[in-house]
């Protein structure tokens, strides 16, 4: 067969996105060739699947992330942790996935096919098959580079019942794992932040964690997973659906040294800071020492914490006792984390 | 991080705050002031005022180089950013602030200014280079921590005859602020925490006038929460002992002379202005900067004729008397409702160094359900 694609030196061009033969090539010399499975090879705009009893859930998320490739990952697996998170984060089992690309003209085809390799194998590692897509090319200077959005479809276990508004006075809260591994890890390659450092994002599919902690406490009233804005956007999130209050001690919360070191010369918090590979518990508080256990056993969760607990707060304030002995606000983020000036 | 954690030291600090505790003479109040946001900053972020006696009051100075920059000031910018051909770059921090009407450079950026955020001075320099058929403007801002590095890039600009680059600048110096507040009527301030980073280049010694002329003890001291409570305790061993001197907590990184290469640098690049207009304290004699003659092929204010009108502050704002340390930031009527971080009215709020918006961030607990 002729290749149509010349992935080491080409470039995405409009034609790519125009329907006909060229479209045809990348669809089939990359997309079909990396992510290949039964429902791609049917060739039809859309997958069709079995739905097995009981309550599926779904979920979306765009993934415009830059720069495309960052240590510990790329926008590829990214995109596929992401959805597969989402769906995990109500206690389901990750099904399927669909992934749609916006390529913006120019992109290195050889850059693309790295990105969709890394997708291939987020999706293999996970056994969670890309089983629809669609490719659409803006022109240049409309895009940057590729975005990425992945939908995902789950099966809630029977019994299971996860949901942002469960939190209850009581309740212990906890992570599995450091705290802003992933924004550290990406603001540490934006081009004008080329400081040097070992830190690698903790993007990863947390299914198999959520899944193993399911069965060991199947009464978990909410997860969720701390990506945009940080532990402290998700905690405020949860406090305000659940009508609670929550108090979290800075001593008990898992931080990389090297995290906190980059924080400190960029004047970020790292409660504010993106994870890709963490979750937000929070659970009976009888029930909170044994699932500790349980995700320490988990190679995601080796170093899961209880970092807090839910309190009664009809403002549904989250306050945080400092490693000083004060205690203060963690509050919503306000625009954009910038780093500070001085 | 090693060298840190000794200065978070959860035991210390409560140690430190029980001895300042058996310390403090009950009958008077302290009105302590600590100049810099960053120590505003790290007062709220770790709860340290709450583990301090009541009658010791800590002041939130105007130590915010974004908060005390005149709405007049950033209209200018705003409007050059949208003068054609024009890139504008800046600190992260300026981008959200609201110049009069509620505009901001982050809105003009979104309406089409080329606006850009940067971390040093010298990637402006870069980014002319990159566009030599652009012009681009830094808009400097900051105290005497932010100013050698404009210099820097200046004096580099000169070097290579850099045409299409040229700075708007705004630095402002500590002492006149200093002297500018303590200067003012009914001001309540026994004694300053003296700033950490700003005296590293400017050394111990900038602030002899405060304990000569105004009999005010002044400790400069570092950021972290041992820091504070540190030099805490050494000001109020000071009042206590009816002494008044600069000393010195942050040993580790401020010298008596400070910086001498940045001081000498500074000297060549800027020269006084005649008066400044600070947000909230009003105009201060010579406690701002401008490129000096030397340099004035790189002065975005001679190139492009930039005029800074006055814009007062709005009516329901008390920054003015927050900054002075007559009125705490729940005792404005405006905060927390109408002003606020996402909507901020005054230049207290306008970012997380300013003393209602830490207070906002991570105080605003305190009054109603403190534990």
């Amino acid at each position: 067969m002729n290749h149509i694609l010349d992935i080491k030196q080409g470039c995405v061009d409009m034609s790519h996105g125009g329907g006909g033969r060229a479209m045809a090539g990348l669809i089939e010399e990359l997309f079909m060739k990396y992510l290949d499975n039964p429902w791609l090879r049917q060739q039809n705009d859309q997958a069709a699947f079995e739905v097995p009893a009981g309550r599926m859930v779904m979920a979306t998320d765009g993934h415009v992330v830059s720069p495309l490739f960052f240590p510990g990952g790329d926008i590829g697996s990214l995109s596929v942790h992401g959805s597969i998170n989402d769906v995990a984060m109500a206690g389901a089992r990750p099904l399927y996935l669909s992934a749609g690309f916006i390529l913006e003209e120019g992109l290195p085809l050889a850059d693309l096919e790295r990105i969709v390799c890394s997708m291939a194998k987020a999706s293999q590692e996970a056994g969670v098959p890309v089983v629809t897509g669609d490719t659409k090319v803006v022109e240049r200077g409309k895009g940057d580079g590729v975005y990425i959005t992945t939908t995902g479809v789950g099966l809630v276990p029977e019994g299971v019942q996860i949901s942002g508004d469960q939190a209850t006075p009581g309740d212990a809260i906890l992570i599995n794992g450091t705290l802003g591994d992933h924004g550290v890890a990406i603001m540490s390659r934006r081009e004008n932040l080329s400081f040097a450092t070992s830190i690698e994002s903790d993007s990863a599919s947390l299914h198999t964690l959520v899944a193993t902690m399911v069965e060991a406490c199947p009464q978990i009233h909410c997860l969720r997973d701390p990506t945009r804005g940080g532990v402290a956007a998700t905690l405020n999130e949860l406090a305000r659906q659940s009508g609670v209050g929550m108090e979290i001690q800075e001593q008990r919360l898992p931080l990389r040294e090297e995290v906190a070191g980059a924080c400190e010369l960029l004047g970020l918090d790292p409660l504010y800071v993106a994870n890709e590979g963490k979750l937000i518990a929070i659970v009976p508080e009888e029930a909170a020492a044994a699932l500790l256990e349980v995700m320490r056993d988990h190679p995601l969760g080796q170093d899961a914490a209880i970092i807090g607990r839910v309190v009664e707060d009809k403002r549904c304030f989250v306050r945080m006792r400092t490693v000083a002995g004060g205690t203060r606000m963690v509050d919503w983020l306000n625009g954009e984390q910038l780093p500070r000036i001085c | 991080m090693k060298y840190i954690a000794e200065y978070r030291d959860g035991a210390k600090v409560r140690a430190m705050a029980k001895a300042i505790a058996a310390e403090v003479q009950p009958d008077r109040i302290y009105h302590l002031m600590e100049f810099c946001g960053g120590h505003t900053h790290s007062l709220h972020r770790y709860g340290l005022s709450q583990l301090l006696p009541p009658n010791i009051r800590m002041i939130h100075g105007p130590g915010c180089p974004v908060c005390v920059l005149p709405m007049g000031c950033i209209d200018a910018a705003i409007r050059l950013a949208a003068s054609t051909g024009v890139i504008l770059c800046t600190y992260a921090d300026m981008l959200r602030v609201p110049g009069s009407g509620g505009q901001s450079l982050m809105k003009a950026r979104a309406q089409g200014s080329d606006v850009r955020m940067l971390y040093s001075p010298m990637d402006a320099l870069r980014i002319a280079q990159e566009n030599p058929g652009r012009e681009l403007v830094f808009f400097a801002i900051g105290f005497e921590t932010t100013t050698p590095p404009t210099a820097m890039a200046l004096k580099d600009a000169q070097r290579v005859g850099l045409k299409n680059f040229s700075v708007f600048c705004n630095h402002v110096l500590t002492p006149p602020a200093m002297r500018g507040i303590l200067a003012q009527p009914g001001v309540m301030v026994d004694g300053f925490v003296g700033p950490g980073h700003v005296s590293a280049v400017i050394g111990e010694q900038a602030y002899a006038f405060a304990p000569r002329e105004y009999a005010k003890p002044v400790v400069i001291s570092g950021f972290e929460p041992v820091d504070l409570m540190a030099s805490i305790r050494m000001l109020i061993r000071q009042i206590n002992q009816g002494r008044a001197e600069v000393e010195n907590e942050y040993t580790r990184v401020v010298s008596p002379q400070g910086n001498l290469r940045a001081q000498a640098l500074m000297a060549e690049v800027f020269e006084l202005r005649p008066r400044f207009d600070w947000r909230g304290l009003g105009s201060i004699p010579e406690s701002a900067l401008r490129l000096s003659d030397g340099f004035a092929e790189w002065d975005a204010e001679r190139r492009f004729g930039i005029q800074v009108e006055t814009v007062p502050d709005h009516k329901a704002c008390e920054c003015a008397d927050i900054l002075r340390g007559l009125k705490q930031p729940a005792d404005c009527k405006a905060f927390a409702t109408a002003c606020s971080p996402e909507n901020p009215l005054g230049a207290c709020m306008v970012s997380s160094e300013g003393a209602c918006a830490a207070y906002y961030a991570y105080g605003r607990h305190l009054e109603i359900c403190e534990p």
